[in-house]
């Protein structure tokens, strides 16, 4: 379990958009780099990243090795009504995290 | 030197971040003014390096991005580091079965105590960081091994605590003979280079080292992120990875001479705005 920190908006007006903010704690090892001993050291990186709002797909990323260790995730969303915002991503070892954000619509 | 600590120091950062204005240097310019006569008496005049008001904090010359990512909780990636710190915070470790909340509490009461720090230890009779703080609690109270000085867990906790004084001015004793001795580490040059800290971060703070700005080496902001660490460190990471530049032997992290050398660092940024954590490039 990596850490993750999200944030949502406190108060989300109806169909207009808001902003999700994802902090994701990860090494997001390039696999360019070589250790003391001149061996590679493995790619590591988050390569895919999903949200969906109560199953809906919100958007899906697919990440490449230019991406700096701890990734930023800033996006934009828009939703009809409160429900669960579902964050999904899985790095290079094939571990698949999953958060869940409860987000109020007014 | 006496604790200087305005209660307005909070409440104008916070103001300068709505604005956009820098109300707080203006003020601390004003105060300075006062400071500086009781430093005179308390510091002999040769340690005055840089006056008070040309004093800049790494925040200051960072580029706009940087800055922004700072003054953002939600993008700081410091605040993972907190996260994991406030969960290591009640887990018990050790033979005595302790955790840091048995102790003292709740995180609140932390607040403004590493301002204060390096802080002169009497059993070690040397200053010691809050990182080597965390890790006397550790061996002394709390029966546990002590943390290795990079340990991601002791900067996390040392990141927590270096957060609840966030916004108020440093305030660290200027205790002799260790002040002394930091000064002339100072200004002494070492390592294959010959350099001393001084040649960079006082004659020529401002200019640039290959494409980067040289900072004047306040350590207002520690633990800080480092983008080019993509990490975090403490003071003492800073110091060793300066010293690995001049090619000089790093001093040991529980040395007297990194010690003497960080509170002389602190020392010299008394009354400048705790920033921890801060980020920088």
């Amino acid at each position: 379990m990596v850490r993750v920190l999200i944030n949502v908006p406190k108060q989300i007006r109806a169909n207009e958009p808001f902003d999700v903010k994802v902090l994701i704690s990860h090494p997001m090892e390039s696999g360019q780099r070589r250790d003391q001993m001149g061996q590679t050291i493995p790619r590591d990186i988050i390569n895919s990243f999903s949200c969906t709002l109560d199953g809906e797909k919100v958007l899906n990323i697919e990440m490449f090795p230019a991406i700096a260790a701890n990734p930023f995730l800033s996006f934009s969303a828009v939703a009809e009504k409160s429900g669960t915002l579902e964050l999904k991503f899985t790095d290079d070892d094939g571990v698949t995290q999953t958060e869940t954000v409860a987000i109020t619509v007014s | 030197m006496k604790k200087a600590a305005p209660d307005l120091y909070p409440v104008m950062a916070r103001l300068d971040r709505a604005t956009g204005i820098n109300t707080m240097e203006r003020a601390m310019a004003r105060s300075s003014r006062a400071m500086t006569i009781v430093r005179l008496i308390l510091i002999p005049a040769a340690l005055l390096l840089i006056g008070a008001g040309e004093r800049r904090s790494g925040y200051d010359d960072a580029s706009p991005d940087t800055r922004a990512m700072q003054d953002d909780d939600n993008a700081n990636p410091a605040f993972l580091w907190v996260k994991q710190g406030e969960s290591l915070w009640s887990v018990p470790s050790g033979t005595a079965g302790k955790s840091c909340a048995s102790c003292h509490g709740d995180i609140a009461t932390m607040h403004g105590v590493a301002a204060h720090y390096p802080k002169f230890d009497p059993k070690r009779d040397r200053p010691v960081t809050l990182e080597e703080r965390i890790n006397i609690c550790r061996t002394d109270h709390m029966g546990a091994p002590a943390f290795a000085w990079d340990d991601d867990k002791l900067l996390s906790l040392s990141t927590l605590v270096g957060l609840q004084s966030r916004d108020m001015p440093m305030a660290v004793e200027p205790r002799e003979p260790f002040l002394s001795q930091g000064a002339a580490l100072f200004r002494e040059r070492m390592g294959q280079l010959n350099l001393s800290c001084a040649q960079c971060h006082e004659d020529r703070a401002g200019l640039k080292l290959a494409g980067s700005l040289i900072p004047q080496g306040h350590p207002n902001g520690y633990p800080e992120y480092r983008l080019e660490w993509q990490g975090m460190g403490s003071l003492y990471r800073r110091l060793r990875n300066c010293m690995v530049g001049t090619r000089a032997e790093p001093f040991p992290p529980d040395s007297r001479e990194a010690a003497s050398l960080a509170l002389f660092l602190a020392v010299r940024a008394n009354g400048m705005r705790v920033e921890t954590p801060a980020v920088r490039p």
